[in-house]
């Protein structure tokens, strides 16, 4: 079976399926679109269960040599990779069920954009090729563009653009440095590169290059602001697949690309990380409690979400980067799940002032309990995704730093609070206002879309392992790659008390025993 | 003599078949409009069959004025090709007005195009360049009649003239101080001590050189003479003779001035630079679709030149991988500008009439939104591999600033090319009728090139840089 070209599968399917929706009319568009995401979705998980966990660090690899010319064709995937895959193409069947409905002018337009969409974040995630991977990471502006732009609310298009420009300004100086890159390591293959020592000064340049462009589609804390706007104009489908899965080429930027290309200067500039990251979490999680629109709320606790998977990645220990991707992972259903939450009750009131609503528990119980759950894995309550991924993460930073830990939780309860102020201002209360009252409960399309996305969550929280497992040995790599350049933290971290006095006495090349002594000694 | 006479044939076939194309038209009339057509379009075939017979030829010619090579022939195939566009879509455009001096003209405008491409000598590069523009200068005012058409013809001649007045005058301070005409021995004396004549004379030749290519700060010209012209002949202006001017350029720069880096590196940034920010930021309030198409060839050639500042070999590739690309996707822009009329037949060319074109006629604005994301660079599109090429001889030239500042205004020309599609997608539909129809030709060249700019270019790479390699490879 490892011949099979499961990758470029992947990708043709939805490519073919794109071009088939502008032609066969709106009424098919849908269910072309629908069997596509399917069958990839399907595909996907074949792929999952073909994957040898512990085996090469690389799978599925496929390379055309000279295709392009200076580039190639070259797919390949590791445990990272594979669960962003499959995390995209679990969304995909989602997004295109979230749309059945809401979208009734050019269908055939809207269900192309999402398949190419997909192909594009298949890509983003599936390529071994410095340029192939941009290609694929610039190419997703297009399709995003039409859906804000075409299908968003009444300020669409000042949203489309912005998101374009953003991101293109962000995308564009990464291209230089991946220019720099190819002519200082003479290769565009990305496992290649991802061992090539760079010269450190170089480094640091490379480093802010790939930075201005992954802060931007991260979103990070100050080059956010274009996420809330496109999030509110998108349409709900277009806001799941923005907060799902495009976030995440940005945190999957950083652990493919900064972190094991650049380990010297990510250890250098990691305060700014850290900077901004504090930042962000305090600081859009405050702007969060004041939002009274729903999906602005959502789309700022996106921004403080990653800001901890950030922290996390900079960590730069198993814990955190595992946390991080599990963080990732975690929002990208629950986030998802969270803007369809807010679909549904657009779709029946077409508004998203959060005032306007009230007393959902009363006649729409079913919603009630679904919207609860997730939000309570944002929160990050046991027994959630969220949970899993916040603990590990923060565990990780706080070796690292226990200031940035401290204030990263401050963060999560400051998350707690928004979220659940959220919650009580839309599902409880009184139910006085005679439109909200005449909402009726899901309808069986909404719970096919939500009761996947509840299990996901439920099952990323309580057996984690399923997740990890996959992602366990290339983490493993990442840190061993970051190691000589990884400064002290300020924790101490030692493996217990008796075991560490043991250790003591051996001598000084045992890390945990040198922590601890020094953690003695101030 | 004869030896030579062997290896321009592409030249004498564009001679003989424009002079008997001419003859024809004298003794016919304009009745017989498709027969020119056919005998120009022959013409052009005979002629880029013969480049092709020579492409691995490298030779001068007539005492060292002309040179055939691959570089020259890799412009000509583009020349060729765009001026073949040209007459083919001008008949449904004239339709009362088609006449035999418009596929002459164009031949006479690509042979002199075919001499600037190929000129190793300052006097063979002024012939070539006349020839072109003096054929230009009429094709710009070939719609008599009409007002803006005679305005933009003059007004190119007036500002053509005012150029070849500093291109001469740059020739002439070359001349006097290098002691010749010829590229090589020009090479040599700059390569020595660059005296203020030598340096004036560098200066001067790169501004007339630059009002061919309309490099900003000698580009006010474009916007009003690609306005004016009738559409045909735009799409012709903004194609090959900016191939040609451009190879023309490139082979000056590096054949004639290459050792001399100081001294045309720093132009050459220059005009970069400007074109690319202010054929950006000038397109942004434009209302017109040709006017805004003139400032995208501006910013355009912006990119170009920074793979020519560069001064490789890879430079000269990513200026013809370049060349070749923005001819297609021009091209396209222009096909589908022509395709607009209202219900009365008349041209379209304001930007807001475009409103909801993509509801109207789909398929065009679909074509039209790969045009502009492909002049934008924004991939998967294949206007980005060109421009990725220009960055990377820059980066490669240790121009890294140069790079960075360039890709950085990109962005700012990205802003109106997705004005157009906001317009044609977002907006609601305009009030302007836009009528159906369109001929096969036009519909075929628009399908075509579209398809070949969206992902399928990008299966083109490895022969386009084989191709552009062995080309670049003449002048090194």
């Amino acid at each position: 079976m490892s011949g099979f070209p499961f990758l470029s599968l992947l990708l043709a399917i939805p490519a073919i399926a794109a071009v088939a929706c502008l032609f066969v009319g709106d009424r098919n568009a849908k269910f072309v679109a629908l069997g596509a995401t399917l069958v990839n979705f399907a595909l996907s998980l074949v792929m999952w269960s073909q994957f040898d966990i512990g085996g090469a660090q690389w799978q599925f690899q496929e390379r055309s040599e000279g295709l392009f010319g200076p580039f190639d064709w070259a797919l390949g995937i590791d445990g990272l990779a594979l669960l962003l895959i499959v995390l995209s193409t679990f969304l995909m069947p989602l997004c295109i069920l979230a749309s059945w409905e809401a979208i009734t002018k050019r269908v055939g337009l809207y269900m192309a954009m999402f398949l190419a969409m997909e192909v594009v974040m298949i890509g983003v995630f599936a390529a071994q090729d410095l340029l192939l991977f941009y290609i694929f990471f610039e190419a997703g502006l297009i399709p995003m563009y039409f859906i804000i732009g075409i299908w968003g609310g009444a300020n669409r298009k000042y949203a489309a653009f912005k998101f374009f420009l953003y991101t293109l300004l962000g995308s564009v100086l990464m291209l230089i440095a991946m220019i720099a890159m190819i002519a200082e390591a003479g290769t565009t293959d990305i496992p290649t590169l991802m061992s090539y020592n760079f010269p450190v000064d170089m480094q640091t340049w490379l480093w802010l290059a790939f930075f201005a462009s992954l802060a931007v589609k991260m979103p990070m804390w100050p080059v956010h602001t274009w996420l809330p706007d496109a999030h509110v104009q998108a349409p709900t489908a277009g806001s799941m697949i923005l907060a799902g899965v495009l976030l995440k080429m940005g945190g999957y930027g950083f652990v493919r690309f900064m972190m094991p290309m650049f380990p010297e200067a990510s250890a250098q500039l990691m305060w700014i990380v850290f900077a901004l990251s504090m930042v962000a979490v305090v600081y859009t999680s405050l702007v969060a409690l004041v939002q009274s629109d729903m999906k602005k709320l959502i789309a700022y606790s996106s921004v403080a979400h990653m800001a901890i998977v950030t922290a996390g990645l900079f960590a730069f220990n198993q814990q955190g980067i595992e946390g991080a991707m599990i963080v990732m992972l975690s929002h990208g259903v629950v986030s998802a799940a969270l803007f369809f939450c807010v679909g549904v009750i657009y779709d029946r009131l077409h508004t998203r002032e959060i005032d306007r609503y009230g007393g959902l528990a009363v006649n729409m119980p079913a919603y009630a309990l679904f919207f609860m759950l997730f939000t309570m894995a944002s929160i990050g309550l046991p027994g959630t995704s969220g949970f899993v991924g916040e603990f590990l993460s923060i565990a990780g930073i706080y070796e690292a730093s226990s200031w940035v830990a401290f204030v990263c939780t401050t963060g999560i309860i400051l998350g707690a609070a928004y979220m659940l102020y959220l919650y009580r201002r839309i599902v409880f209360g009184e139910l006085t206002k005679d439109d909200v009252k005449a909402m009726p409960d899901l309808n069986p399309r909404e719970w096919a879309i939500m009761a996947p996305l509840a299990a996901v969550a439920l099952w990323m929280g309580v057996y984690p392992e399923s997740f990890l497992a996959p992602m366990r040995g290339d983490v493993t790599t990442v840190v061993a790659r970051l190691a000589p350049a990884k400064p002290a933290g300020d924790a101490h971290v030692s493996a217990g008390k008796p075991k560490a006095a043991e250790k003591h006495g051996e001598g000084h090349e045992v890390p945990a025993g040198e922590a601890h002594h020094a953690g003695g000694s101030q | 003599m004869t030896a030579d006479l062997a290896l321009i044939w592409p030249e004498l076939i564009l001679t003989i078949g424009g002079l008997v194309t001419l003859m024809l038209g004298t003794f016919l009339g304009d009745r017989q409009v498709g027969l020119y057509q056919l005998a120009a379009l022959l013409t052009l075939g005979a002629a880029a069959v013969a480049v092709v017979a020579l492409f691995g030829t490298h030779a001068t010619v007539f005492s060292n004025t002309l040179s055939v090579d691959a570089f020259g022939g890799f412009a000509k195939l583009i020349i060729y090709g765009a001026s073949a566009v040209s007459i083919l879509v001008a008949p449904r455009f004239f339709t009362t007005g088609m006449r035999a001096e418009y596929p002459v003209l164009i031949l006479f405008a690509a042979l002199g195009m075919g001499i600037m491409a190929s000129a190793r000598d300052l006097m063979t590069l002024y012939v070539g360049l006349e020839l072109n523009s003096l054929a230009a200068y009429v094709l710009a005012s070939f719609m008599r009649t009409d007002e803006r058409s005679s305005e933009a013809g003059l007004k190119y001649f007036v500002l053509g003239a005012l150029a070849s007045g500093m291109l001469l005058y740059g020739i002439s301070l070359l001349y006097g101080f290098a002691g010749s005409t010829d590229f090589a021995t020009i090479a040599t004396r700059v390569g020595g001590e660059l005296n203020i004549g030598l340096i004036f004379g560098i200066v001067f030749v790169l501004a007339g050189l630059g009002f061919k290519v309309s490099a900003v700060p000698f580009h006010m010209w474009t916007p009003d003479v690609y306005e004016g012209a009738p559409t045909p002949v735009t799409a012709f202006f903004a194609s090959a003779p900016k191939v040609a001017a451009m190879a023309l350029m490139t082979r000056v720069v590096v054949d004639a001035m290459g050792p001399a880096v100081g001294a045309w590196q720093q132009i050459v940034i220059f005009l970069a630079l400007a074109s690319i920010i202010l054929g950006a930021v000038g397109a942004i309030g434009q209302k017109n679709i040709k006017r805004l198409l003139a400032y995208s060839s501006i910013n355009n050639v912006g990119f170009m030149l920074i793979g020519l500042a560069a001064g490789t070999q890879l430079g000269v590739q990513a200026v013809l991988t370049y060349l070749l690309v923005y001819v297609v996707t021009t091209l396209g822009a222009f096909l589908v500008v022509l395709q607009l009329r209202d219900a009365d037949g008349n041209q379209i060319e304001s930007i807001p009439a475009l409103a909801g074109l993509s509801e109207r006629r789909p398929g065009l604005a679909a074509a039209m939104a790969v045009f502009m994301y492909s002049l934008a660079g924004i991939p998967p599109l294949f206007g980005f591999w060109p421009k990725y090429l220009a960055f990377q001889a820059a980066v490669n030239a240790n121009l890294v600033p140069l790079a960075v500042a360039g890709i950085v205004a990109s962005v700012i020309g990205a802003y109106y090319y997705i004005m157009i599609i906001k317009t044609m997608y977002f907006d609601d539909k305009s009030e302007v009728e836009i009528s159906g129809g369109g001929n096969i030709v036009e519909g075929t060249i628009m399908t075509v090139s579209a398809l070949w700019l969206s992902i399928v270019g990008y299966l083109f790479i490895p022969m386009l840089g084989a191709a552009s390699a062995a080309a670049a490879a003449v002048l090194f």
